[in-house]
């Protein structure tokens, strides 16, 4: 017999028992799914080079993309406000704002068909199915970096103040992994139930864009339209990114307490509803 | 492993019994949900696959499970598994499991093999540096050395099984759970995997073998079960179950029975 190395799982004890619609426990499910982290990156990077991330067109389009856009959002924005109201630092704004939403939007398209589309590995192995949406919230992680270097030289031209109120950033980002990893699952788990999931998100997504303070400054929003700020969960989260990035100020106290609400609300409901589920995955498939 | 005496089981399944509902539609939508609101359509079954079945597999026994094809043998070995949860009744499983199910293994056919080995291992709870150890041995054994780096929609279907067989085995598995699958490749790769397979029931492995190559169970294992419309038949040695249930079946022990060809 090979000398075969113990470890923790060589021998472990499996007890399954009836939950189909409850939840699992949920200390080892977590325990479980913090061990096969490495599944989840390994996944994201396979998806990236599927995309052709790892060559230098493939990045420099990944880039130029929401680059174009921004100057198309931009130009529209310039068309219809007339000229002069604009200058290089609401180009600033926009193109943050951007690159921040298409993390979320990312994170969202790119783990919607994640279940539905791992079928055959939820057939044959068990493993906490959340690793399949989070490996796509986690492509989308990595396909924002490169945008964030792109951001640089703009905030320099547009000479925005550079300080510590930059650190706000950090907790910020969080938030929308936070946020993007819980509507990643609600998403992917819907789409089990409902195929067509996918086919209403680029509407959903478009609207959401538009109630987003991203092709406008939060305080430009009307006195009577001011509950949409609310209402959107991305309302205080971008308000809070705009106020650090442009202005070079703390986040209002609504705005960052909006945004870590909504953030771990979604994360809370999107991740009890998939885990709940996810036992039936493997005969809804 | 030294931790369990040998009275202990590996596997105790206990009055199991699993339930599912399956749509009738391939591709449920929310558009023919709303279309269907008020018209009392079925949509969903419900498929009773296993009633109340119970046995046990001690460390080191090779279990043979038979039966027609609807019995419920890949239920009970996705059970078995953690893949589908029982409906009542307990599950319960000591030691690392290593599975090759029915339905091809987890396999992304867009994908590369050597892509498709990292990300079964690692979702499996490998390391990568188990993994590394074993991904020589896991193309090694399949013989697939040149094709690990095309995507596998561009392999044969025998490859395809040559690797899925491969990955199963070398993974160092305490329970390795096998349904139908050893009939992959050509003859010689058959004969390997029948040596590997004799070789991990000499190693004291608890292996759970599904099969309708009635020789190959007679051969292989120690004890059977045989499961009809969900139910336990017969729990006994080899022999015993093959005779009752060609018996029930009435077709007879010949070669064409005894294996597969």
């Amino acid at each position: 017999m090979p000398p075969r190395e113990e470890n923790e799982f060589t021998s472990e004890r499996h007890v399954y028992e009836p939950h189909k619609i409850g939840l699992p426990p949920l200390r080892p499910y977590v325990r479980e799914l913090w061990r096969r982290r490495e599944f989840a990156r390994e996944m994201a990077r396979t998806n990236l080079r599927a995309q052709h991330f790892n060559t230098a067109f493939g990045q420099v389009w990944l880039v130029l993309n929401p680059l174009l856009l921004a100057c198309v959002y931009f130009l529209l924005v310039y068309i219809l406000r007339g000229a002069g109201s604009r200058g290089t630092d609401f180009f600033a704004h926009l193109l943050a704002g951007l690159f921040a939403y298409y993390f979320i939007s990312d994170s969202i398209r790119l783990s919607v068909k994640s279940v539905t589309g791992g079928g055959r590995l939820i057939l044959n192995t068990a493993f906490p199915r959340a690793l399949l949406p989070l490996a796509g919230v986690i492509t989308a992680f990595m396909r924002f970096l490169p945008t964030l270097v792109i951001y640089i030289p703009v905030h320099i031209v547009a000479k925005l103040p550079v300080d510590q109120h930059l650190l706000w950033l950090i907790p910020l980002i969080l938030l929308m992994f936070v946020m993007a990893a819980g509507a990643g699952m609600l998403v992917s788990a819907l789409q089990v139930y409902f195929r067509d999931v996918k086919n209403f998100l680029p509407y959903f997504l478009r609207v959401w864009l538009y109630a987003s303070p991203v092709l406008y400054y939060a305080d430009e929003v009307p006195e009577g339209l001011h509950w949409i700020l609310y209402v959107n969960p991305l309302g205080g989260l971008l308000t809070a990114w705009s106020d650090v990035l442009i202005q070079g100020a703390s986040p209002e106290p609504w705005a960052i307490g909006m945004a870590a609400a909504w953030a771990f609300g979604i994360f809370i409901a999107g991740g009890l509803f998939f885990v709940s589920r996810e036992r039936e995955f493997a005969v809804r498939l | 492993m030294s931790s369990l005496s040998g009275s202990e089981p590996r596997i105790r399944v206990e009055d199991v019994s699993v339930t599912y509902r399956t749509s009738l539609e391939s591709a449920p939508t929310f558009k023919s949900t709303v279309l269907r609101l008020g018209r009392r359509e079925k949509v969903v079954r419900e498929v009773e696959a296993l009633k109340g079945v119970s046995f046990e597999v001690p460390e080191g026994q090779v279990l043979g499970v038979v039966g027609a094809n609807g019995a419920g043998k890949s239920t009970l070995m996705r059970t078995v598994a953690g893949i589908l949860p029982p409906n009542s009744g307990r599950v319960e499983v000591h030691g690392r499991v290593s599975t090759l199910l029915a339905l091809g293994v987890g396999f992304n056919r867009k994908m590369t093999g050597r892509q498709n080995v990292v990300l079964g291992g690692l979702a499996a709870g490998l390391t990568r540096d188990q993994l590394a150890d074993k991904y020589e041995e896991i193309v090694a054994f399949a013989e697939l050395e040149e094709f690990m780096d095309l995507p596998m929609r561009t392999y044969s279907s025998g490859m395809y099984g040559r690797l899925g067989f491969s990955v199963a085995v070398n993974m160092d598995p305490d329970i390795l759970l096998i349904d139908e699958a050893l009939s992959v490749g050509d003859a010689r790769f058959r004969r390997k995997s029948t040596n590997k397979m004799k070789e991990l029931c000499g190693q004291a492995r608890t292996i759970v073998l599904v099969s309708h190559a009635l020789g190959t169970v007679r051969d292989l294992c120690d004890q059977a079960i045989w499961l009809d419309h969900g139910e336990l038949r017969m729990w006994d040695e080899p022999d015993a179950v093959i005779d009752a249930y060609t018996d029930f079946l009435e077709v007879g022990q010949d070669a064409v029975t005894l294996e597969d060809v």
